[in-house]
Formats: structure tokens, sequence, C-alpha cells
């Protein structure tokens, strides 16, 4: 029986989190339409979250295209299909490498941020000084940072696509002997309209789901440098794996038909 | 005038307040003293509108603080808080001038940054210190800055958050006279917690003995020595041995 009762505990507790995450982003949407809002704060995440994580999309995205090119070569010569390294490359760097694993670093470099920022305002009592001094906390700390990481994503990922390309270009054409024009074509040809946005659909999403989680742990920190650390590691967990259960199901949504 | 009525909260099944009643008159200076833990910072809470009260009443001139808008009622409340509670990111002056700088009362920033350094020459900090970061500062510098940044928009109502913890003994003495001086000029109503019995002293026209998450007892500051209550007696001799068990 305490066994039973352990499980059931668990599964509540679970269903308890879901649903406080749940209201948390529903708060958090229905704060960016209403005033009033802080251009600044907006401005100062715009370039934190989004240009600042450039490079490790970036360097993730260039090291990922060359080793999909070596891959796909060296799969593909089982069955003669060398020459699909260009179109293949593509596809999957802008379908699913490029968001999930730009989604995955940045939630790394940023949901961690995130959560240690706020949660240690939390606990030095900076969160009821802004509720005294009226400002309210989700549409000074929580609003800027969804946002501007909402916006951001889908920028990045885009850069993170093409850089991703790239690799696999420089890798195909001085490792793999393809020629570089004909590499391009092969890429632009199968490359279509619909892949490239939901990509960053996709991207738009793990932007929101990276920023919500890190408020949302670090707004419900624990005491002391302990409770912070834990908000911390659970941002991103948690970030990481709604990056990855979020991507199936628009991975459904997008191409099950 | 703060009236507090019959204030109940719990966190669980941890009650820490247990009928709370508690008067303020406008332009008092309220001294809350108390054992850790026993409710102090909550009831300050419960006033902002921080914790909200299980049960009981609390009116701020008449009015329940539930029942008012939220930014202008928050805009007749600055707060000095134990740590300081600056903005790491923010500037001395862009602390001291936040709430000047957005909501309902927004000034140009030229404006701002002039009474956020009149404000810090209030309290003894130079015009220097303006554009310095909360990090490079003193922990004494960073309770004058906290203070400033209380009474920059002139509040009605001040609240001191164990304003002179983790100070050497003069620092302690130089926020107090400030609290009691920017208090009588300002004519503003001040409620302060600490366990400092020099700062009650310095600080207080009345004083409140919250304990076991009830006032125990309240009077003038002057009557507090010749208190016969054993609680009191304890409390503010220091004394391990009495009613208050010392292990909490």
């Amino acid at each position: 029986m305490n066994i039973l009762a352990g499980i059931g505990r668990s599964f509540l507790g679970i269903l308890s989190l879901i649903g406080r995450i749940t209201i948390f982003a529903s708060l958090a949407i229905s704060h960016l339409v209403r005033p009033p809002f802080y251009p600044r704060e907006f401005l100062v995440q715009l370039g934190y979250i989004g240009f600042l994580s450039l490079p490790v999309v970036g360097l993730t995205a260039l090291f990922t295209g060359g080793a999909l090119a070596l891959q796909i070569y060296s799969g593909g010569a089982r069955f003669n299909a060398e020459t699909v390294v260009p179109s293949i490359v593509a596809i999957g760097i802008v379908r699913e490498l490029g968001p999930v694993l730009g989604g995955l670093m940045v939630a790394g470099r940023v949901a961690a941020s995130i959560a240690a920022e706020i949660g240690t305002m939390k606990v030095t009592e900076q969160i009821d000084a802004l509720t005294t001094l009226s400002t309210h906390p989700m549409k000074y700390l929580t609003v800027p940072r969804v946002l501007a990481a909402t916006l951001s994503m889908p920028v990045l990922v885009a850069i993170g696509d093409i850089i991703g390309i790239m690799g696999g270009y420089l890798v195909g054409v001085t490792r793999l002997d393809f020629n570089a024009a004909a590499y391009m074509t092969n890429t632009l040809d199968f490359l279509e309209v619909s892949d490239v946005i939901s990509g960053l659909a996709k991207a738009a999403v793990f932007g929101f789901i990276v920023a919500t989680m890190g408020c949302y742990h670090g707004m419900n920190s624990g005491r002391g440098a302990q409770g912070v650390g834990r908000a911390t590691t659970s941002a991103v967990v948690s970030a990481s794996i709604l990056i990855l259960a979020s991507n199936y199901i628009l991975t459904e949504v997008f191409f099950s038909a | 005038m703060i009236e507090m009525t019959d204030v109940h909260k719990a966190f669980g099944s941890k009650q820490v307040l247990r009928g709370v009643n508690l008067t303020v008159q406008s332009g008092e200076s309220m001294v809350i003293i108390g054992g850790s833990g026993t409710g102090k910072s909550i009831t300050i809470k419960c006033i902002l509108g921080l914790v909200h009260p299980d049960s009981g009443q609390i009116l701020l001139d008449g009015k329940n603080v539930e029942d008012e808008e939220r930014d202008a009622f928050l805009a007749k409340f600055g707060m000095l808080f134990q740590g300081g509670a600056l903005f790491d990111s923010l500037s001395v002056w862009q602390n001291v001038a936040f709430r000047l700088l957005r909501g309902s009362l927004k000034r140009p920033k030229d404006e701002a940054r002039e009474i956020a350094i009149e404000k810090l020459r209030r309290v003894g900090l130079t015009p220097e210190v303006a554009d310095q970061f909360p990090a490079e500062l003193s922990g004494g510098m960073q309770k004058r800055v906290g203070l400033a940044r209380a009474i920059a928009a002139d509040p009605e109502v001040i609240f001191f958050d164990e304003p002179t913890t983790g100070l050497d003994p003069i620092m302690a003495g130089v926020i107090n006279d400030l609290i009691r001086e920017i208090v009588v000029e300002m004519g503003a109503t001040a409620i302060t917690i600490t366990h400092d019995m020099t700062s009650v002293r310095a600080i207080a026209d009345k004083v409140a003995m919250l304990h076991g998450g009830k006032i125990r007892w309240m009077g003038p500051v002057a009557e507090l020595d010749g208190c016969s209550d054993p609680y009191v007696d304890q409390f503010i001799h220091g004394k391990a041995e009495g009613p208050i068990a010392a292990v909490r």
C-alpha cells in the first residue's frame, strides 16, 4: 500500500506542477498584451538572450552540419545514395536539428541564467521590493524575458540553419569531394518553404518554453544558495524535456498528414 | 492611520499570526519587537498586501487595504528591506529613482536623477555614489541607499525591516538618527521591526511586542523599561531565563 501511495503522491505532484506551470504561462501571456510595458527591459533581454546566444547556437549548428554530412555520406554509401547528402543535411538541419539543438543549447545557457537571476532576486527580497515600488514582477521580469526569447529564437535558429548547412557544405566540398555548385543547387532544390517555416515556428515555441521555465523556477525558488541551485537545475531539465516533447507534438502537427 | 483587527495567517500547519490587533496613528513611529519567527515581517507584509491574511481586517485611513487600487495604494508606502534589496543590475541613482522612472509617479529622467541625488544627499551620501552599482558599496552605504529609495517618492507610511542588522554600532547609530530625523521631517507614519533595543529607544514613539502570533504588550517607549510584563522584561533585557523559550 505504501508503494501505491507513493506512486499516487508522485503522480498528483506532477499533475499539480503541470497545473502551476500552465497557470504561470497563461498569466505571462495575459500580461504580454496589458500595459504597462517595459521596452528597455525587453531590449536588454533581446540582447542577452538573442545576440549573446549566437556563438553557442552557431558553433552547435556548424559542427552538427559537418557531422551530419559525414554520417549521411557513410550511411548512404551502403546503398549508393551518397548524392543525397546536401538535401538530407539541409532538411535535417532546418526541420529538426537546428531548432532542437539550438533550443537545448539556449535552454542550458538562458533558462539556467534566468532562474539563477530571478531566484537570487527572490531570496534577497528584490521581488518583494519590486512589488512595494508599484511594479508587477510578472510584467517587469517575466514578460520581457518571455517575449525576447520567443522572438529571438526563430532569428537565432534561422542563422543557425544557414551556418549548419554551411558546415555540411564545407565538409561535403573539402572532405567528400562534392562539387561546390552542385552541392548548393541540390540543397536549394530540395528545401521547401514549409521546411523553413516549421523549423522557425518550433524555435518560437522553444524560446517561449525556455524563458517561461527559467522565470517559473526562479520565481518559485527555495531559500538560500541550495534553493537557487535547485531552481537552476529544474529550469534546465524541465525546459529540455518540454522542448523534446513539444518537438514531437509539433512534428506530428506539421508533417504527419 | 493603520488598523489591524484580529489578523490571522498560517503557512500550512504553522500558524504565524493568531489574531493581531494593532493601531498606528498617522505620524506616529511604531516599533514592533519580538523574537525571531514570531511573525513581525509577516505583519508588515500583510499590511503591504505581499501576503494575504487568512482572516481579519486591515484598514488604512479607514479603507480596507484589499479593496484599494494597487498602484495608488502602494504609492503611499516606502520600505527599507533588511538586506537593502537593491537591484544589482541598476546603478544607485536608478535604484533610488526606481518609482520615479515608471508607473503613475513617472518623471522625466533628468528630474528623477536630480531627486535621487537629493535623497542620497539627505541620507549622507555624495553625488559621486549615484553612478556606482550596489555591489560596489559597503553594507552601511547600501542601507542608506535603501533608505533613500524608501523616501524617494515622499511616502505617507514607511516600513523599516531590521534597519540596523549587520551594521557596526556607529553605523547603526547613524541609521537610527537618520530614520528618526526623516520620519519627523516628513511627518510620515513609520513602522519598524527590530531586535535592537538601541534602535527601539532611538526610533520609537510607541512599542508593540509580538509574541505567539499576538500583540503581547503595546505602549509608549517611555513605559517600556517600567513594564511589568515578564515577556517584555525578558526580551528587552536579553535574559536567557524567563517565559520565552530560548530554543524555538
